[in-house]
């Protein structure tokens, strides 16, 4: 038996290279008229399998040693995010996407919160959809800490099963999840962008961009359970609230050995630029080395105050040291994706672009009419940043009697 | 201390154009470099072991040619570079790919720290550092942006949070991944380029690292890409045109109720 994912059967194809064309990674090239794959550089994404008219490609199937029963594996779990007992807007999209997924295949969506003190805010969970919420209440669990948090989450998911957890793509969402699929064995997609049921085999359906955006990918778990996956910011609809609504609080007891760390935290700063977490802003003002000086950088902070936005930046301005580099966006910053992006002073080099082209809104004010970023833009204008950005900062404090 | 830094091989994104007919990636002529946070990384060790002494060895998980990241990382100052290959590799999401790097791990053993980049800028998932850490039980301080402290027993490092950030303290051996404020990543000297062509590179495949075979590539990954397309290009934008207080004027009308909608 040959180990290789993938092979082309030499007798079907016609070397019509429509596969190497296909490939987005650049792996099949024709050796006399035959189509050759070079799995150093293949991913066995399929794409050529779905291209070749002769069907000479072929994935092999997966040998599953340890296939989990599937059909013990039931409901959707959403990883409630809190942080000092107020829970950030993200598991509220979560529970608004849980719903869905929960309805389409006619099972429950429940809440996992964790924390100390916090049992008052079950209410809340359920309020936006939950059916029931998995509390565990214990003062290790004040703030997020890996180990405890993931422990918890192991064992969670070991008694009751789940069928799909997601989880925010944060800082504290990624670094959780990662320790919690390897421990269970479950699949985990990162960063998801969207989320649906296959209609035949209930899959869980996570699509998600890679390199940068420039191509997205459908990812599916078929043989293990639970189906893990962080989904991003503000791409999901959140869930209403329903103040009435009810539904089960299960209180869960932990074993004191679960809740041990080995690391402690000795010091926690908050930053007080960001008073605004970029991240899940609404709309983000974003400035560039076309700002030209720090002190010009007060333009955008008063704009962005107007608007109650997020205050973003390109990698330009960050090294430049005109702001902290928490607030960077793009591929070595953050990737964000707000209702409303404006660019000001950025030329869009890919690398920023990596990181907000998602946005739904997006302006441009920049010098440049040849700039990059007018190629994403919704809007774009070609002027100075200076001189606008007052001008609309005048223009939106009337609009929003500011 | 013996410090360990695992890097991998992407394209570079600067190369990376569509297709405008296939609207496939165009990776032909694409240069291969070191993910860009992992040459924080690099740095990160290098910068350990000139203050508490020790090597710094640098794993990657890849096809033959990424011995190329490797010589590049012994060029900046590495010492020794280990190239975890074999076909049975293919096809792993980061369940397969942690489990492989841990296994090369553990054969080499004496570790104290294992340093990952936040996130590999082609797959983006920030899943195998924290996956790494998991196989081997190590307790992990992700996101870090400073360390502290170090001596022989423990760690004290800043994790970088949406808010602000946390000192996080850690026992060594422990998992460390960092973010690009952590430091600036050196130039390669003409010694370390020296270094680098005369290096031996050491190749481990799957019997060597001793790892099982239901766990690896295809097979030990949970996740299956089902389907790859190229997202629906952004519409051609609008520019807005005439004195600066009338583009202003427009803008606001035109974004009306997104802000109103979004400030609610
Ligand atoms: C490995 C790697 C990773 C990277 N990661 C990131 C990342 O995460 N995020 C990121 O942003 N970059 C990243 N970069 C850097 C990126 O390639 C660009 O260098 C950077 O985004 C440029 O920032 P900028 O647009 O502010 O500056 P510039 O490219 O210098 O652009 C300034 C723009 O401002 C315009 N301008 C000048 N004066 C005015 C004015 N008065 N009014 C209006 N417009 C004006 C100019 O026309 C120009 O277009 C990365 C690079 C590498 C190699
Ligand atoms: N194939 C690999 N070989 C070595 N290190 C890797 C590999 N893949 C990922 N890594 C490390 O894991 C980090 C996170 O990668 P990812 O989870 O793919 O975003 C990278 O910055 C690298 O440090």
């Amino acid at each position: 038996m040959s180990v290789d994912p993938i092979r082309v059967i030499d007798e079907k194809c016609v070397g019509c290279t429509l596969c190497t064309k296909v490939c987005p990674f650049d792996a099949i090239a024709m050796d006399e008229r035959l189509a050759k794959i070079d799995l150093t550089k293949c991913t066995v994404c399929g794409a050529c399998v779905e291209a070749c008219k002769f069907e000479a490609i072929e994935i092999r199937e997966r040998e599953v040693a340890s296939q989990h029963d599937l059909e013990q594996f039931k409901n959707v779990w959403v990883m409630t995010e809190q942080f000092d007992g107020h829970i950030e807007s993200v598991t509220y999209e979560l529970l608004g996407e849980g719903r869905k997924l929960a309805d389409d295949l006619g099972m429950e969506l429940c809440a996992v919160l964790l924390g100390s003190d916090i049992e008052s805010k079950a209410q809340a969970l359920i309020a936006r959809g939950a059916d029931k919420v998995y509390l565990v209440d214990r003062p290790e669990l004040a703030y997020f800490s890996d180990e405890p948090y993931a422990n918890v989450m192991i064992e969670l998911i070991n008694e009751h099963k789940p069928s799909v957890v997601l989880c925010g793509a944060t800082t504290v969402g990624r670094s959780l999840v990662s320790r919690v699929a390897v421990s269970v064995h479950a699949g985990l997609t990162a960063d998801c962008t969207a989320l649906a049921i296959d209609p035949e085999t209930k899959n869980l359906l996570q699509t998600r961009p890679a390199f940068g955006g420039n191509i997205m990918a459908t990812i599916e778990t078929p043989h293990h359970r639970p189906q893990m996956a962080t989904v991003r910011h503000k791409v999901m609809q959140e869930a209403v609230e329903e103040a009435s609504r009810t539904g089960e609080v299960i209180i869960q007891e932990i074993a004191e050995a679960i809740l041990k760390s080995r690391t402690k935290r000795v010091d926690y700063v908050e930053e007080q630029e960001s008073t605004v977490n970029i991240a899940e802003a609404n709309i983000l003002v974003s400035g560039g080395r076309g700002l030209q000086a720090p002190e010009n950088f007060e333009v955008v902070r008063e704009f962005a105050k107007v608007l109650g936005a997020g205050i973003g930046a390109s990698r330009a301005a960050v090294d430049a040291d005109w702001i902290p580099y928490s607030h960077q966006v793009g591929q070595t910053g953050k990737t964000v994706c707000p209702k409303l992006y404006f660019a000001c002073g950025i030329s869009g080099q890919i690398q920023h672009l990596a990181g907000m082209s998602s946005a739904e809104t997006i302006v441009a004010i920049n010098k440049d009419p040849d700039a990059p970023i007018f190629d994403v833009a919704t809007y774009g204008i070609v002027g100075d940043a200076l001189e606008i950005l007052p001008l609309l900062t005048r223009e939106f404090s009337k609009i929003l009697g500011a | 201390m013996n410090f360990v830094v695992c890097i991998k091989q992407v394209p570079d994104t600067h190369d990376v154009k569509i297709n405008p007919e296939t609207n496939t990636l165009m990776r032909e002529g694409v240069e291969a470099i070191i993910n860009p946070f992992d040459m924080y990384a690099i740095e990160e060790a290098l910068r350990l072991r000139d203050r508490m002494g020790g090597t710094v060895t640098a794993v990657t998980m890849g096809p033959p040619q990424a011995e190329a990241a490797l010589r590049e990382a012994i060029s900046m100052g590495v010492n020794t570079g280990i190239l975890v290959s074999d076909r049975a590799f293919a096809g792993s999401d980061t369940w397969a790919t942690s489990y492989t790097l841990s296994k090369a791990l553990e054969k080499i053993g004496d570790y104290t720290v294992i340093i990952f980049g936040k996130q590999a800028s082609d797959g983006d998932t920030a899943q195998v550092g924290p996956g790494v850490a998991t196989h081997l039980d190590l307790p992990q301080i992700t996101y870090v942006r400073k360390v502290e402290e170090i001596d022989e027993n423990r760690i004290v490092a800043e994790r970088l949070l949406e808010t602000g950030y946390e000192a996080i303290e850690s026992p060594l051996p422990c998992v460390m991944t960092v973010v690009k404020e952590i430091n600036e990543p050196r130039l390669p000297s003409l010694k370390g380029k020296m270094a680098a062509r005369k290096a031996e590179i050491v190749t481990w495949g799957a019997a060597d690292i001793e790892a099982e075979a239901d766990k690896l590539g295809l097979d030990g990954s949970p996740t299956k890409v089902v389907k790859v397309f190229t997202p629906p290009a952004r519409e051609g934008g609008e520019m807005l045109e005439g004195e600066p207080g009338e583009i202003a004027t427009q803008l606001a009308e035109k974004l009306k109720d997104i802000i109103i909608e979004a400030a609610s």
